[in-house]
């Protein structure tokens, strides 16, 4: 019996080990797509989730990938391209969660229950699509090795699309989330400001999903930026250690991938929480430090 | 030294004539700061307050007192635009009230962000000299001229020492200073404070109120003088800084001088339980609960 699971246990080891043509992968044409997609996602998602951390909307970006799903796996019933119907799914969840609630609690419960209805509907779409079961698999657990020339283009465009934006309403959509009765007295418009984060948040999550999938997206948008607001509270220099992250994450993960066989999506999650649980671990000491002395 | 509480229905309105303290006007017969005139105030179906007709005169450090859910906050939110009267007219500095006015500065009473950890002091600060902007920046010259103005601010209100620390790494008191700092930055000549003192022991309390008389009587580069309007609970603590009062009795906003407000009827009337003031032989006063 142990005899067996030992067995089983260095036959898979075998399979995910040191791959000695690594550098071959690495300079193949697939790898080069990944590593501009995840370029692209780690860039905007960066910034996106520096904001999503800061107005404590987290849950509602983990809420959009799930959302996004029955959009993917309609797309693959149809035969449409799965970057649209992520897209139309994520965008329109992104305003649903927007205009529901202002005040969190309204906003968790409304959220939560979108987020059921939104897997429900996927599980029904995969379960009509009878040939998409790996097309199903690609959304949940993401492929950025499968990213085509044509999505290439799509990220680049949504990428810049979102750091425009971004870029014009940093300031206020800060003054919005940090002090919102103040920024509302300043006459910033505070709730059309939300409503664009969850749009542009919409169009990351289209992106991201197809780098780590609906399930580990919380990985590539929060967890970097948590990491980083755990560093430093400079808004700025928040934003950038969050893009940092994110792509020492993407890139990291692609070439562990190539080296060990491994599907990309663990490695990235993998480095993502090892930078978080260091970054925590250090301002937790820090902090203790300072208040000390 | 005190009148008959007010009679319900009458409405005090004209400039203040104090009895009391400093005289607030910069130059003589200065217009009206704040101007209400019969406001009728709701929150959805309800009826917050009604008759509203008061001026407060430039240079004034009013109180906003009455009990818990009077509509004192309200007021300070139809000052600001956040909030539309349902009759009536509303006038901040002879215009009618609306958001975006720099000339107001506001401190509300959850001044905490809505997560404290991620932002330090300095760029709480900095968002209310340059949040309401769009675009990245600003950079250069402007950079350090806004940079200056948030050093300004801090040091105004005592707070330089701890600006690099995040909002989470101060104490309550301290964070009620950046909050000030960040409606100083912009230089108001309308100061809206809502429940300053609210959650401070006594020595915190006694330092806001040194504090808030500091900036109520701020010096000013064109030689305007500021207006304070301070939401209260507890009058106490405030009165050695008020110049006069609007208090909410019955549903209805009346403006007083302090003197007048600070009367054993009135008060006992406003809060609904018995009130004594009490005039120490050092000449402090102050109100108690009996």
């Amino acid at each position: 019996m142990a005899g067996r699971v030992l067995a089983s246990a260095a036959s898979v080891l075998a399979d995910i080990g040191y791959q000695p043509e690594w550098t071959t992968v690495m300079g193949s044409s697939f790898m080069r797509h990944a590593l501009i997609a995840g370029t692209l996602v780690a860039l905007v998602a960066g910034p996106i989730g520096y904001f999503v951390v800061v107005r404590r909307d987290s849950f509602a970006a983990h809420a959009l990938a799930h959302i996004g799903f029955p959009g993917a796996t309609a797309a693959v019933l149809l035969g449409a391209p799965v970057t649209a119907g992520l897209a139309v799914f994520c965008t329109a969840g992104g305003l649903a969660i927007g205009l529901l609630g202002r005040r969190t609690v309204d906003r968790e419960t409304a959220t939560g229950t979108i987020l059921a209805l939104s897997t429900a509907l996927g599980i029904l779409f995969a379960s009509m699509a009878s040939e998409g079961a790996a097309a199903v698999t690609d959304v949940l657990f993401g492929n950025l090795l499968a990213v085509t020339t044509s999505q290439l283009w799509t990220f680049s465009i949504m990428a810049a699309v979102v750091l425009v934006v971004l870029a014009v309403i940093a300031r206020p959509l800060l003054f919005a989330s940090i002090a919102p009765d103040v920024a509302a007295a300043k006459g910033v418009a505070t709730g059309a400001l939300g409503l664009v984060l969850m749009v542009l948040l919409a169009l990351v999550t289209t992106m991201a999903v197809q780098v780590v999938g609906t399930l580990l997206l919380f990985a590539l948008v929060v967890t970097p930026a948590a990491a980083a607001l755990a560093v430093t509270a400079r808004p700025a220099a928040a934003a950038g250690v969050s893009s940092a992250v994110a792509l020492v994450s993407v890139w990291g993960g692609l070439v562990l991938s190539a080296v060990f066989n491994l599907p990309p999506s663990f490695p990235i999650v993998a480095i993502a929480f090892v930078v978080w649980v260091l970054a925590t671990a250090w301002s937790r000491t820090g902090a203790r430090r300072s208040t000390s002395t | 030294m005190s009148a008959a509480p007010a009679p319900e229905g009458t409405t005090p309105t004209g400039g203040p004539t104090p009895t009391g303290g400093p005289t607030p006007t910069g130059g003589p017969s200065s217009d009206p700061v704040v101007s209400l005139r019969d406001v009728e105030v709701h929150r959805g179906d309800h009826l917050v307050w009604s008759r509203g007709s008061f001026d407060i005169a430039a240079g004034s450090v009013v109180g906003v007192i009455g009990p818990n859910g009077s509509g004192k906050s309200t007021l300070l939110r139809l000052l600001l635009g956040l909030l539309e009267p349902s009759a009536g007219r509303v006038e901040v500095f002879g215009e009618p009230a609306r958001r975006g006015n720099r000339r107001i500065g506001y401190v509300p009473q959850d001044d905490t962000a809505a997560q404290p950890e991620s932002i330090r002091c300095r760029d709480l600060v900095a968002l209310g000299a340059g949040g309401h902007r769009v675009g990245l920046g600003p950079f250069g010259a402007a950079r350090r001229e806004m940079a200056e103005r948030v050093d300004a601010a801090l040091a105004e209100t005592a707070s330089s020492a701890f600006a690099d620390r995040r909002l989470s790494e101060v104490s309550g008191g301290q964070r009620r200073r950046v909050s000030l700092a960040q409606a100083l930055v912009d230089d108001p000549e309308l100061l809206l404070l809502d429940e300053p003192l609210a959650n401070l022991d006594l020595r915190h309390q006694r330092e806001t109120v040194e504090l808030i008389e500091r900036v109520a009587h701020r010096p000013r580069a064109d030689g305007r003088v500021t207006t304070t309007l301070i939401v209260t609970h507890d009058i106490n603590p405030l009165l050695p800084v008020l110049t006069g009062a609007v208090y909410l009795l019955d549903g209805h906003p009346h403006h007083a001088d302090i003197g007048d407000v600070v009367d054993e009827h009135l008060l006992s009337h406003l809060y609904g339980t018995s009130v004594a003031v009490v005039r120490t032989p050092q000449g402090d006063l102050f109100t108690r609960s009996v």
